[in-house]
């Protein structure tokens, strides 16, 4: 094996006396300080942050805006056009949930109902959201599209109890989805 | 009778005001600095949080202040925190140590002068707690107990690594106090005089120590002599604040608690208050070197530019409140000085330590002697005739040569190691 053998660099009269390079030093950081005092520090445009430093200051500032299309948040339920649910409690998403975050009670739709053809909607639908780890796995395997992963991120909680999205929560993150599935709709 | 009783109460107040209420607080107002400025420094953000919180109160908005409640924070956790006293340790120093570290700190405010005197109704008085004759000597012999804390810390904790940080601290506070007292001797032999206040009033009148162009209330530029005397000066200052940086243990040469090499150095078994007074120490060490740099060398508490004179008779009736503002002036410089602290802090990277102690004893102890015959030729030179002081110049630059070529033919170099 071959030995390297390293010379150490020879240092001019400038670089031993040091100085020098205090000096510059000191420049630097005090351009990094000034810069960040007036607003302008790294990634203050590019970034879109504080301006100080490249941190985004969280209650003030959120990224909501600069949040990419593919950003997956919290799972919800949602509602077609008419206002129908869209799940029919087939459970395929809480045999697939990873970390069996969801819970399905199903139930039957009754005959008078304007939608009696669709047969099946949940009774409870529960989502644990310590459990949840964002995967969209339950998104992709739902034959319905009936449940999404929405660009919420602030799932907060006093207790664990708070942390559990039932029905009426998911459909309220969830919304209205137009489109896409008109399986059930009469008119079709 | 009552006089003494008078006299008593203006020394407690003096105390009480200058230590508890413009010291002290320092110590709280340069940690924050010190987080804020790395900060921005860093491109980071830096405490800018804790405030009063109205919202617990029912109120709509916080009040930030842009952090500036963050070290009373701080001090309220490690007060709360477990004070821990590891089962090894020699209980009597450990407990001492802290205690070592910040007192003498703290002793040596009480020479340092704020401002020119105060007078009210006919009464004046001088904003310095004990107007010593020995001023910076006492500074000095005080200051260097603090090497005791750090020591003792070092050794008590019966560990290894505060046991080198102990040891490192030592070492490296002996050695760099022999410059620190040499560089000051021209200073001292500039002014024939050791009172802070003298030095202080001296430099109000005839302009600073680095920063010579007034003279009697009037701008301009300095005699020759003055001039020729703001080499040493400059050499005195640069030597003289670098030492003060080596005995604060700031960050150049923060060998004692190297958090790469030593966990957290002397203070590793420490916790709670306890760590939070070496931590007090510290700064507080750092802001009465400060203070000593700007007293001798950048005027004190003057204002400058012949404007003194004309502060010091500002009044209202028989209040003669120019001291006041003199006292706003210094701390003013005070604090600029503490950031200047910081900057270094975050530009320096550390020495090691072969090279901290080559920086002590060839470079700094050797230019610090060389300038104290420098300035004494300089201040002797009006008396003596052509021919000395030629004969002085010739020597010392043959003295100067040796020295640069004694250090620079004993510097090893390295042998290479054959099998």
């Amino acid at each position: 094996m071959a030995i390297v053998k390293l010379q150490r660099p020879k240092l001019n009269f400038g670089e031993k006396i040091y100085f020098g390079a205090l000096i510059k030093g000191f420049f630097l950081t005090m351009s990094h300080a000034i810069k960040t005092l007036r607003g302008k520090s790294v990634g203050a445009e590019s970034l879109a942050s504080s301006g100080l430093g490249i941190t985004m200051q969280f209650p003030e500032q959120r990224w909501d805006e600069h949040m990419p299309e593919y950003y997956r948040g919290a799972p919800a339920l949602v509602t077609d056009e008419q206002g129908r649910e869209r799940c029919v409690s087939c459970q395929l998403c809480e045999f697939i949930c990873p970390p069996k975050a969801i819970k399905i009670t199903p139930s039957e739709i009754p005959s008078d109902d304007p939608w009696a053809k669709v047969e099946k909607r949940p009774l409870e639908f529960d989502i644990d959201m310590i459990r949840c780890i964002y995967c969209g796995m339950c998104e992709e395997v739902c034959p319905e599209q009936a449940i999404y992963l929405r660009k919420d991120y602030l799932i907060t909680g006093l207790k664990r109890a708070d942390m559990v999205h039932d029905k009426k929560k998911l459909y309220e993150i969830g919304g209205t989805r137009v489109g896409l599935v008109n399986k059930w709709n009469e008119l079709k | 009778m009552p006089e003494i009783i008078f006299q008593i109460a203006i020394i407690v107040t003096k105390i009480v005001i200058l230590t508890f209420v413009v010291v002290l607080p320092l110590v709280p107002l340069s940690v924050y600095f010190e987080r804020r400025f790395s900060a921005i420094i860093q491109d980071r953000v830096g405490p800018n949080r804790v405030g009063i919180p109205l919202t617990l109160l029912g109120f709509k908005k916080d009040f930030h202040f842009f952090g500036l409640i963050q070290p009373i924070a701080d001090g309220l956790k490690l007060f709360l925190k477990e004070d821990f006293t590891p089962n090894h340790v020699r209980k009597a120093f450990y407990w001492m140590a802290p205690a070592l570290t910040v007192v003498p700190a703290l002793i040596t405010v009480c020479v340092v002068p704020f401002g020119s005197p105060i007078s009210i109704f006919g009464h004046s008085e001088k904003l310095v707690i004990a107007d010593l004759d020995i001023g910076p000597l006492f500074i000095f012999s005080v200051a260097s107990l603090s090497v005791y804390g750090i020591t003792l810390a070092g050794w008590s904790s019966n560990s290894k690594f505060p046991f080198i940080g102990g040891v490192r601290s030592t070492a490296q506070m002996i050695s760099y106090e022999i410059a620190l007292g040499l560089s000051i001797i021209p200073v001292l032999m500039y002014y024939g005089d050791l009172n802070l206040s003298t030095i202080v009033q001296q430099q109000a009148d005839h302009g600073w120590l680095l920063l010579p162009l007034w003279k009697n209330g009037h701008l301009g530029l300095p005699d020759l002599n003055t001039a020729l005397f703001w080499f040493p000066a400059a050499i005195a200052f640069l030597i003289f604040t670098i030492s003060i940086f080596a005995e604060t243990n700031r960050m150049p040469f923060d060998l004692p608690e190297c958090e790469t090499e030593l966990v957290g150095g002397y203070h590793t078994e420490y916790s709670s208050m306890k760590f939070a007074m070496f931590f007090m120490g510290e700064y507080a060490a750092m802001v009465i070197g400060s203070a000593l740099i700007i007293t001798l060398f950048l005027g004190g508490w003057s204002i400058g530019f012949g404007l003194d004179a004309w502060v010091s008779k500002l009044h209202i009736g028989n209040i003669y409140f120019g001291g006041l503002i003199h006292m706003g002036c210094f701390l003013t410089k005070l604090l600029a000085f503490i950031l200047f602290f910081i900057l270094v802090r975050w530009t320096v990277p550390r020495f090691r330590y072969d090279q901290l102690m080559k920086l002590g004893w060839v470079v700094f102890f050797e230019a610090a002697l060389i300038n104290v015959f420098l300035a004494a030729l300089i201040v002797a030179a009006p008396q003596l005739k052509s021919v000395i002081i030629t004969s002085g110049a010739v020597l010392l630059v043959i003295v100067t040569a040796a020295v640069i070529w004694v250090a620079k033919v004993s510097e090893d170099t390295a042998k290479v190691l054959r099998a």
